[in-house]
């Protein structure tokens, strides 16, 4: 029999606010997949021209609520770079305690607020019942330990207002960092379970897969070198040279390819090819699932970032326990025409700014490529493939499955959430 | 009975939302006993926008359809809150209001596109706000408030 249908999903719930996709099956053939972003342009990079180059970060940091800190660390590298600002060993450690501090929380909000339903077979974590309440408690404990690290060397977990260029204005507060050390060793013990629940998950879709990360010798997801899985070796500031924009008409987002194919970055790209630095405690306790990686079945993105949360529990602590935060003399620099590029690994993936700047300090040019961008031509491909291979299913179960493997990678907050509203046609 | 209450996100980084689940950190059970999230895309795909007793509402208004969807929330909720400053005073989402006649040209075609309004406004310009929560993120004890205000008056608690 010739099968023939559509599935249209408006209002994808959101990617970094909103998407939808349309799927076209035509006599047994999957015609069209379109993975639309529908997310309104806020222009942000027409909007920083002009500016005057300390206040940018902060201004970018609103791109994203909650990756705020990595579109800020990012953007204020990249400006450090074009000002040849050499931040303190001091400064870098804050920064990675601040970065960890938002991957424990935007980790834990994405595995159990948006994935667990789909694992228990719930809509929402709001019809969670006695069962799963512990886990709603280790949701809350873990996602709040993250926030608190956050404001302890940010001020806030979103749009932290001391993380300036080339130094922090505050030092964590001696009492409130043992509050912190305390909170995160309380909840190292629940990520076991976590770990443990996608280990066990039977979710599975396999296929041959470019992976892409910024390798970090600490595994803190701020400086490093670019690797692909194909072996290539990229430094930070040439990464643009090898992505290609793809514009895709139908979406608000222009979509990248990576030496012009598809490709993944993110927690799982990061775990294929970094995770022997993974901190020492998180390779001891967590020795029997990190063995998993390499591995191809997008799901295992979300494993990956379970074990990313225990690594940014462990590194902390230990920074914290043994570092001294003293008040450092501030950075001087002079102001000088140049260019400078800073990437970062935020939650999602690599994330790239480029940042351009006059002799006077305003912002000439600026340009971002986010990791939802740089996984959007693969999601869509990988759609593709999951229809085609469940021609002989119903319509709601390759919808569920869609949902599924799209939350699975994780696209920018909101959107790994579940869908809106569905209309069959 | 429990307050009716959607959470919805127009044109902005989501950052309130964001307050919002952290505010759950410490407010998840006792919520779960006074509230009953109607409309909360974050966390439920199952929602419908009818009857509500208080919507919140975060970001700016930059398209005809984001205007259009607006006015229905409007007219099914009791009390509209806006919370954060893109939804109080339209900022920073509309920072294209005041490029230069260049840049707004730059970007004409991508307005014209995908069905955006010459103007991004905060929500009191289209509709009837009753009560703003400011900040960027929003104020979150302020939120609390203005919450433990509604609780109040539709005799939750």
């Amino acid at each position: 029999m010739h099968k023939d249908f559509e599935i249209s999903i408006e209002g994808l719930s959101k990617i970094e606010g909103h998407a939808s996709l349309d799927v076209k099956v035509r006599k047994n053939k999957v015609e069209k997949v379109r993975l639309k972003i529908s997310e309104n342009k806020r222009f942000y990079t027409q909007a920083i021209r002009g500016k005057q180059f300390q206040t940018v970060p902060q201004l970018v940091s609103r791109i994203c609520g909650t990756c705020s800190i990595a579109h800020l660390t990012c953007c204020t590298e990249a400006v450090e770079k074009a000002l040849e600002i050499e931040p303190s060993q001091q400064t870098l450690l804050l920064r990675k305690l601040m970065m960890y501090g938002m991957m424990i929380r935007d980790h834990a909000m994405h595995l159990y607020l948006f994935c667990l339903p789909d694992i228990f077979g719930k809509d929402s974590v709001l019809d969670f019942d006695e069962r799963q309440h512990e886990l709603i408690h280790h949701a809350f404990e873990v996602k709040k330990a993250g926030n608190d690290l956050s404001k302890l060397i940010g001020g806030r977990a979103i749009h932290p207002p001391y993380a300036q260029i080339g130094q922090f204005l505050h030092l964590p507060d001696k009492n409130e960092t043992k509050k912190v050390i305390e909170e995160l060793k309380i909840v190292r013990s629940h990520i076991f379970e976590l770990v443990r629940i996608f280990y066990d998950c039977p979710f599975f879709f396999r296929k041959r897969t470019r992976f892409v990360a910024l390798t970090t010798p600490d595994f803190s997801f701020l400086e490093g070198i670019i690797k692909s899985s194909q072996g290539l070796i990229i430094p930070e500031k040439n990464y643009w040279e090898h992505l290609h924009r793809v514009i895709v008409p139908y979406s608000q987002a222009a979509g990248y390819e990576f030496e012009g194919k598809d490709f993944m970055v993110g927690a799982l790209a990061r775990m294929n090819l970094n995770r022997e630095k993974l901190h020492r405690e998180t390779k001891k306790d967590l020795a029997k699932y990190i063995r998993m990686f390499p591995s191809e079945n997008i799901y295992h993105n979300n494993l990956a970032q379970a074990i990313e949360i225990m690594h940014c529990i462990d590194h902390s602590i230990e920074i914290l326990e043994n570092i001294d935060f003293k008040k450092e003399p501030k950075i001087d620099f002079k102001l000088k025409k140049g260019k400078g590029v800073g990437v970062i690994e935020a939650p999602r993936g690599t994330l790239y700014y480029a940042i351009s700047l006059d002799k006077g300090g305003k912002i000439l040019y600026g340009n971002l490529v986010i990791p939802t961008a740089q996984n959007q031509i693969k999601m869509e491909n990988d759609i593709r493939t999951l229809v085609a291979q469940n021609l002989d299913k119903n319509k709601q179960f390759i919808r569920n499955e869609i949902e599924k493997l799209i939350r699975a990678y994780d696209p920018c907050m909101t959107c790994a959430t579940h869908f809106l509203k569905v209309n069959w046609i | 009975m429990k307050l009716k209450v959607g959470l919805f996100s127009f044109t902005s980084d989501e950052g309130c939302s964001m307050i919002i689940l952290e505010l759950m950190n410490d407010n998840f059970f006792k919520w779960e006993k006074l509230i009953d999230f109607k409309y909360f895309k974050l966390l439920k795909s199952k929602g419908e926008i009818k009857d509500l007793d208080v919507a919140f509402v975060e970001g700016a208004i930059s398209t005809f359809k984001e205007e259009r969807r607006l006015k229905e929330i409007r007219k099914n909720s009791k009390k509209l809150v806006a919370i954060g400053s893109c939804a109080v005073n339209g900022s920073p989402s509309n920072q294209r209001n005041f490029f230069s006649e260049d840049t707004k040209r730059e970007i004409k075609i991508i307005l014209d596109e995908f069905g955006h309004k010459d103007k991004v406004s905060a929500l009191n310009e289209i509709v009837k706000v009753d009560d703003n929560v400011p900040g960027c993120p929003m104020d979150e004890n302020k939120f609390l408030e203005i919450l433990n205000k509604y609780l109040k008056e539709f005799k939750v608690i």
